[in-house]
């Protein structure tokens, strides 16, 4: 049968607990917030950035059970319990010692894969999230075979990665060392600039 | 956005009943879509209904074919070994929707059940007979780009965004419902409605009924299968027109196929005036083209969207008469081994 979960007196407030980046928080939130807004406004996890708010830009993006995922289409009633990693989370996941950057973050630093970095947070986390992904054999729409292994051959990957990245946008147009950060996260040699400057070259 | 009671059933008998006996309640479950609509006014319930923690996520065998939950996610069922074996335009459906972020939150019943982009639809400033019944169309007369070409009415020329319906149609995929009345079973192909004079119904759902899974047959047609769609950029961007083809092939003969239209009409249209034309034919450019031109005779275009009856040609074209040659390169293969 129906059980109302959390119900306050006021009928509206509903008691989570979300865990973020490895640390558990209780918060009491209007049931129209979304996990996006209980993050940034009632947890001040504020790596979680808002852009469009209606799931077109990727900005948002965190690491839901280890699955990228959008906090601005999602009610955060709906997610008590979650476990989310955003972005300064990475970090610790890779079991390096403290200010030890996850590879896709150092990978991102090292290409210069950012302009004015507002969109980061959620290439990053997608980044981490298309690279597991891709490691799984989960194909994507430019996979030619869907039942052979991804064939990930120098210039085929860079089509998988665009379009297992195509949720994420950014307006500085910085895609070009994006790209080439994943491919180095990934371990694939490329030739790519190293820095903007060289790619301006 | 309205403020609502949120509810979490722990069943699915609790799920429905909560939902029939509220006029003002809905399901939530991946909420991609409908979130949205909370934060725009386009939806307004009362009530939420939260059917994500019913189970209705596994995917089984089932006579043959495949028993797909409600709640499977859409990243999910595109990865699936067996999708992607035996229903491939299911798979590659699934695979041109959206984001990557968005598929793994969009579940299988909620990807059929979301409702159309039309951007008058969508701006509550706007009449729209879909969304507030009786005020007007917007779309008849405004941007039309994305309208329907076929089945459309003086009501509603909208068009169905799911490219996972066109796919499950096309492989005659059926429905589950469970509903105040108990579980019933409705054919894709019965599942969407059109507009007629009450554009504001979808589908042919009660209010109160849950889908609860999809069922895949066991069917000769859907092995040789594939999904193809044309949109205005690469990725991440709903069809201008898309098409599911499959083909059960004898030789160069076509024994049986299906074939169905995305961004066409209120919902997949299964074209079934081109099917006959080419059952009992072999596919080449040409006999798909006078085929498509058979069934398009009833398109009603705009200049806004005078493209779509060539772009679904073309789409059509490329989409069985590659299924053909994959289909004779297969038995070369198996008579060079």
């Amino acid at each position: 049968m129906t059980t109302p979960t959390g119900t306050s007196p006021q009928g509206t407030g509903h008691r989570l607990t979300l865990t973020v980046d490895g640390r558990a928080h209780e918060v009491e939130v209007d049931v129209r917030s979304t996990l996006l807004d209980t993050l940034r406004e009632r947890l001040g996890v504020t790596t979680v950035k808002k852009g469009c708010d209606h799931g077109q830009c990727g900005s948002c993006t965190v690491l839901l059970d280890g699955r990228r995922h959008l906090t601005c289409l999602s009610l955060a009633v709906q997610h008590d319990g979650a476990a989310l990693t955003t972005a300064d989370g990475l970090a610790a996941t890779e079991g390096g010692g403290e200010g030890d950057l996850h590879r896709v973050q150092q990978a991102f630093l090292d290409r210069d894969a950012y302009q004015c970095g507002y969109c980061t947070p959620g290439q990053v986390c997608s980044a981490v999230g298309a690279l597991a992904e891709l490691e799984q054999g989960h194909p994507s729409h430019v996979t030619d075979d869907l039942e052979a292994e991804v064939d990930l051959d120098d210039d085929h990957l860079d089509d998988e990665l665009r379009e297992r990245m195509s949720g994420n946008l950014c307006r500085c147009g910085a895609y070009v060392n994006i790209l080439a950060a994943i491919k180095d996260a990934a371990g694939v040699a490329t030739d790519g600039p190293t820095t903007t400057e060289e790619a301006a070259r | 956005m309205r403020t609502f009671t949120y509810l979490r059933p722990d069943d699915v008998a609790g799920a429905v009943e909560a939902v029939a006996a509220d006029a003002e309640a809905r399901f939530i479950a991946g909420g991609s879509n409908l979130v949205d609509h909370l934060k725009l006014g386009v939806a307004r319930p009362g009530t939420l209904v939260d059917v994500t923690r019913l189970g209705l996520d596994a995917i089984e065998p089932h006579e043959g074919g495949l028993r797909v939950g409600a709640n499977v996610r859409n990243s999910d069922l595109a990865a699936h070994p067996v999708v992607r074996q035996r229903y491939p335009a299911v798979a590659r459906a699934l695979l041109a929707g959206a984001s990557g972020q968005i598929r793994h939150q969009a579940t299988t019943a909620g990807n059929l059940l979301q409702r159309t982009r039309c951007v008058y639809f969508q701006d509550v400033t706007t009449p729209c007979h879909k969304r507030e019944p009786g005020s007007g169309c917007s779309a008849v007369e405004g941007y039309g780009r994305y309208n329907a070409i076929l089945g459309a009415s003086e009501s509603c020329v909208a068009v169905h965004p799911s490219d996972l319906a066109v796919a499950l149609t096309a492989v005659d995929a059926v429905v589950v419902v469970q509903g105040p009345g108990g579980e019933r079973r409705v054919p894709m192909t019965e599942l969407h409605r059109l507009p007629g004079d009450r554009p504001q119904d979808d589908t042919v759902l009660e209010h109160g009924d849950l889908v609860v899974a999809v069922e895949l047959p066991d069917s000769p047609v859907s092995g040789l299968s594939t999904y193809y769609k044309a949109r205005d950029r690469a990725s991440y961007a709903f069809a201008l027109v898309s098409v599911a083809a499959a083909v059960d092939l004898d030789g160069d003969t076509v024994r049986d196929l299906r074939v169905v239209w995305g961004g066409v009409a209120h919902k997949p249209w299964r074209a079934t005036t081109l099917e006959d034309r080419l059952r009992g034919h072999v596919l080449t450019e040409e006999t798909v083209a006078a085929a498509a031109d058979a069934e398009l005779s009833d398109a009603v275009t705009t200049a806004d969207n005078a493209y779509k009856p060539a772009m679904v040609r073309g789409a059509t074209i490329h989409a069985l008469t590659g299924l053909a040659r994959r289909a004779g390169a297969a038995t070369t293969e198996g008579v060079d081994a």
